[in-house]
């Protein structure tokens, strides 16, 4: 199993968002995860990725009990990539830069070599000549693309994405998404949070819709999407017109 | 005014007093020799109190609990120093450190007067810098986080830089005030411009020394405000046009 959770609560204030959700995911795989705004997508995600604390649960990488407190979430963080709904890019620093900060200084790769590794996921995905940009001298897809990028350049085992086309015009959401299936292509594990139902159908090897602060049912996204066995699961199919 | 101020009957020695040429040109070369010793105190003192402001705004942000005491601390400091007129710190450090007998050269008021604007100045600078700092999204830090990067490199690599950005203009305006203060130095000995103002209006009791260093004053700090009016109203621009996307 590639990350592995069980029993994962957590709370904020007397609001349980997680309240003992049980999830496994096996190496490869993707996995989207759909749910009313409010549903816990975003707290999930943030918890995969020690950036939240949880309460209480296990969570585990590759075997490894990450979640365990007192553990130095930095060596952890760099298996696992994640990307924002607002983008979050660094806007005193270039493209390049925002790339290769974290290559440099937490990997302790040489200058050459992370402005190389850069330079090559740039070119892949087709903003190379956005390199000495500024974040706010590019579209906001452009600016996930590369926030996409940044996170990949770290190689993790994981790739989590929040939302990544919710604060974008729908225009700018294909070349967003298209970066989204070459991924899939490429064979990384991922687990995506999204409102885009079509598109979790299509990129998706499985499903899960969150209620109450676990997975109130998942499966294959034909089976899930056409024909939910939940009651919850079919009324927010409803109010999402899908 | 410009017509009525000359009819008072008394301005003939308002005039004489306060604006004559004669003791304007004799006392303005003795002033600016003077003000030099204002500069190098100004330029002596700005970059310690910046490091201190920045060393205790971090300690400040800082959210790691076994910091906990040292951020109490730092609050407490803070608040001592700007609760204080920065003339009475001068007086109490430039007058008490040496006065416990120190031998030269550290028992300088010169030393000790800058000691104080370091210490006054760097607490309500580390406040400026405070503000920079929390302007900063936490979005920011949770991106930099999430790439594995370390507390303090987080703040070095990405909050630090958009903090100081953000608060350039409104450390200028307290830089004006510093530039203001260092004369009040002048009342624990050194002699800068105030007391060699002083000693020139005593001398030949008259007041026109005083008129120049005024002049003087605002040699420097008329420039020294419009530059940051231009850079606050450039900020302004700046993140009014980028909030809105
Ligand atoms: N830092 C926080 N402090 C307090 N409440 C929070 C915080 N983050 C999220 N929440 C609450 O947790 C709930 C789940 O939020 P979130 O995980 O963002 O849901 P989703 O991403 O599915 O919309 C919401 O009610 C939200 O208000
Ligand atoms: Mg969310």
């Amino acid at each position: 199993m590639k990350l592995e959770l069980r029993d994962v609560r957590k709370s904020f204030g007397s609001r349980a968002v997680l309240a003992g959700l049980d999830l496994k995911v096996s190496a490869g795989e993707v996995v989207s995860f759909i749910g009313s705004s409010g549903s816990g997508k975003t707290t999930l995600l943030r918890c995969i990725n020690l950036l939240e604390p949880i309460d209480d649960g296990t969570i585990l990488l590759d075997g490894d009990e990450i979640s365990k407190i007192g553990l130095d979430p930095n060596p952890i963080r760099r298996r696992i990539g994640i990307v924002f709904q607002s983008f979050n890019l660094f806007p005193h620093m270039s493209v390049q830069r925002n790339i290769t900060l974290a290559l440099t200084q937490v990997l302790g790769k040489q200058d050459d070599e992370a402005n190389e590794i850069a330079k090559s996921l740039l070119t892949r995905f087709a903003l190379a000549d956005k390199i000495d940009s500024y974040p706010d001298q590019l579209s906001g897809g452009q600016q996930q693309r590369v926030a996409i990028v940044r996170a990949l350049a770290m190689s993790p085992e994981v790739m989590l994405l929040d939302e990544i086309t919710s604060a974008l015009d729908p225009e700018l959401v294909g070349e967003v998404l298209d970066v989204v299936r070459e991924l899939k292509g490429s064979g990384i594990t991922m687990l995506i949070a999204t409102h885009e139902m079509k598109f979790a159908q299509e990129i998706s090897d499985r499903v899960c819709f969150l209620d109450g602060g676990r997975i109130a049912e998942q499966g294959q996204p034909q089976q899930l999407f056409t024909n939910p066995s939940d009651e919850r699961t079919r009324q927010f199919l409803r109010r999402v017109n899908f | 005014m410009i017509i009525a101020i000359p009819r008072l009957p008394r301005w003939p020695r308002v005039k004489e007093s306060f604006f004559s040429k004669e003791r304007l040109f004799d006392s303005f070369p003795r002033l600016l020799d003077a003000f030099v010793l204002d500069i190098k105190i100004f330029a002596w003192s700005t970059p310690a109190i910046i490091a201190l402001a920045l060393l205790l705004a971090i300690a400040r942000s800082s959210r790691n609990p076994a910091l906990f005491p040292i951020r109490i601390f730092v609050i407490g400091y803070i608040d001592i120093m700007r609760g204080v007129p920065v003339i009475l710190w001068i007086y109490l450090i430039g007058f008490g450190v040496p006065g416990v007998g120190l031998e030269r050269p550290f028992n300088s008021p010169l030393l000790w007067g800058s000691v104080a604007l370091v210490l006054t100045y760097g607490a309500y600078i580390a406040e400026v810098f405070r503000a920079g700092i929390d302007s900063v999204h936490e979005s920011q830090r949770a991106a930099s986080r999430s790439l594995g990067l370390s507390n303090t490199q987080t703040m070095r690599f990405v909050i630090l830089p958009q903090a100081i950005r953000r608060v350039v203009p409104p450390l200028m305006n307290d830089l004006v005030s510093l530039q203001k203060d260092v004369a009040l130095v002048s009342l624990i000995g050194p002699i800068e411009i105030l007391r060699q103002a002083g000693i020139d209006k005593a001398k030949f009791a008259n007041f026109t020394p005083y008129v120049a260093a005024a002049i003087i004053f605002l040699m420097i700090t008329i420039p020294l405000t419009r530059t940051t009016d231009y850079l606050l109203a450039r900020e302004r621009r700046r993140t009014s046009s980028t909030r809105v996307r």
